[in-house]
């Protein structure tokens, strides 16, 4: 295979290409920010093609990007079947329930004050906790099918999510609650139209924490067993074989779809909460 | 902080309240099971008495588990492999050494971050999109490639303890990296304006000012951190085929059905996580003494 010999030309090209790479980044910092990271981007691409190459480091150490490029076109079924399988199948619906669950179970707390002073010290300690232990316990109940997967990620989304919302429902002023009052607000008109709208950039921040988690989730909870498709399932029986290639595809697509994700979340915060300084500043 | 006292235990008290329910409600299909074949009527006491004391119970009561950690923790040696002491060591030196590196490219990348422009354009987005790749879909290669690398035995330490330490740092570098970012940023432009005035050199004014007016913001990230690079380290366990370490017990556990064992090392887990947090918390305390802050 390809790298078995060093061809110490690529080094030499990949590091003037960085180095020039580099400078075209000092002028563009100055005039054109958006561009800089995707051609950080494409230096570290570039470095990483020819350190493979120039070195000659064999495929099962690190595949050059071209390699994995090739490999990611050639299996892209079975990668779809994969993300199908772990991130649409087992994260998505444990997202959703875990974090529709914790906000629900915020608005009802929030009544009592006095859980609501009791449970912030417990969740904030169950939020640091390592949950994705759990992730054998839940497979044991569940089976080896999506609904194990999707139970991890519940668990682990549901306590960030949690404290966010109840540090948010905290968050409406006094003078603004008491406004709700002068115009005789009942308090489900008051928890609509004030207290979770001002809530919503803390519920967002939870809701931003969770994407990464529920996809380490429903990739952990793969490795205690799994139908014979998914992305952990194949990454670990990958890596057994040592086709590393088809490893860093799926890595390339978990990599993907967490950004994606994040994205997304960010975008529907940017629509819920445009009127939060943070986002108003940056026009 | 008295008065929060007493509703975290009504907290805590529901939780155990739920739990306990929980393990009537899971445990005893195996209890009628079992009832049924020797043909037994069970009460609905001796149903419930019985979910209390499974050997392989679904979802053990909190008072089994806690007899099971307990044991584990003081009836074996703390050298012997049964004990969870000694697995709780394999793993926090993992979660150590992980911290300490994440923490070391946390801070350098913030430092650059906040004096060079390119760095900042550059490094921030790519830190934040680091942080939305799932780090265990990485995990089995990192094991692979410092295991093919010899990483460990150059360093003179385990093979296994070098990646479970990578992808501790790996986690552990971010909130570092944010919140020493905005501790450099802190001091505004009056506090900055007069160190101009006293003619200070660029060196002068990070060392007296900058770094100083960062360490709340770096250790408020730093008991995130330290919980970051547990779950890390844990995580690094799993898909390695490791046989130390916590999160090796409870795939031992898992795989030869010892529920027991398994809940045991998962508040093993927990309890280390919060030893971590408090020591962090007591680093911070100590710091903030020597920095002359007066509470």
């Amino acid at each position: 295979m390809m790298g078995a010999n060093p061809q110490p030309e690529w080094l030499w090209g990949a590091v003037a290409v960085w180095l020039g790479l580099w400078a075209l980044n000092v002028v563009l910092a100055r005039h054109a920010r958006w561009a800089v990271p995707l051609v950080f981007g494409l230096a570290v691409l570039v470095l990483w093609e020819g350190v493979t190459r120039g070195l000659g480091v064999p495929e099962v150490i690190l595949p050059a990007p071209t390699v994995v490029a090739r490999t990611f076109a050639a299996s892209t079924a079975m990668l779809w079947g994969d993300f199908v399988q772990t991130i649409v199948r087992g994260a998505l619906p444990g997202y959703a329930m875990g974090c529709g669950a914790a906000v629900v179970l915020a608005v009802l707390i929030d009544r009592s004050p006095f859980l609501t002073r009791g449970l912030l010290p417990v969740g904030n300690f169950v939020a640091a906790l390592p949950i994705v232990g759990i992730a054998p316990i839940m497979v044991t109940w569940f089976g080896f099918g999506w609904q194990s997967k999707a139970a991890v990620v519940f668990a682990m989304v549901f306590f960030p999510v949690l404290i966010n919302t109840v540090a948010g429902l905290s968050a409406a002023e006094r003078m603004q609650r008491d406004l709700m009052r002068t115009y005789a607000a009942g308090y489900w008109q008051t928890l609509v139209k004030l207290r979770l709208p001002a809530a919503m950039p803390f519920i967002f921040n939870g809701l931003k924490i969770a994407t990464t988690l529920a996809l380490i989730g429903a990739i952990v909870a793969e490795f205690f067993g799994s139908p014979t498709r998914g992305m952990g399932f194949r990454i670990s029986t990958a890596v057994g074989s040592l086709a590393l290639p088809l490893v860093w595809s799926h890595i390339a697509v978990a990599a993907l779809a967490g950004t994606v994700f994040f994205g997304i979340v960010t975008a529907m915060e940017r629509r819920v909460t445009f009127w939060h300084p943070s986002h108003r500043a940056r026009k | 902080m008295r008065s929060s006292v007493l509703p975290v235990l009504t907290v805590i008290g529901l939780i155990l309240a739920i739990w306990y329910v929980g393990s009537v409600a899971m445990n005893q299909k195996w209890t009628r099971d079992q009832a049924a074949r020797t043909g037994a009527e069970l009460t609905f006491a001796q149903i419930v008495a019985d979910t209390m004391n499974q050997r392989r119970p679904l979802l053990p009561p909190p008072h089994q588990v806690a007899s099971a950690l307990w044991d584990g923790v003081t009836k074996e040696p703390v050298t012997s492999r049964r004990s969870l002491v000694y697995h709780s060591w394999i793993t926090i030196e993992a979660t150590l050494a992980g911290f300490s590196l994440g923490l070391v490219i946390g801070v350098s990348m913030a430092v650059g971050i906040v004096y060079f422009r390119v760095l900042d354009a550059s490094l921030m987005p790519w830190a934040v999109i680091s942080q939305t790749i799932p780090i265990i879909a990485l995990a089995p290669m990192i094991v692979v490639l410092s295991n093919s690398l010899g990483l460990g035995e150059r360093l003179g330490v385990e093979n296994r303890l070098v990646s479970k330490a990578i992808i501790a740092a790996y986690l552990s570098f971010f909130p570092v990296l944010v919140g020493m970012v905005k501790g450099l940023r802190s001091p505004d432009s009056m506090q900055t304006d007069l160190l101009t005035t006293y003619n200070a050199t660029g060196w002068q004014s990070f060392a007296k000012l900058r770094l100083p007016a960062s360490m709340p913001y770096l250790f408020a990230s730093l008991k995130v951190a330290i919980a970051a690079a547990l779950v890390g380290a844990i995580v690094g366990e799993l898909p390695t085929g490791a046989v130390e370490g916590l999160g090796a017990r409870m795939l031992v556990a898992s795989q030869f059905g010892q529920p027991l064992l398994m809940w045991a090392s998962l508040f093993a887990a927990a309890i280390v996580a919060g030893l971590l947090i408090i020591v962090v918390g007591g680093i911070e305390r100590l710091a903030a003494r020597r920095m002359g802050v007066r509470p």
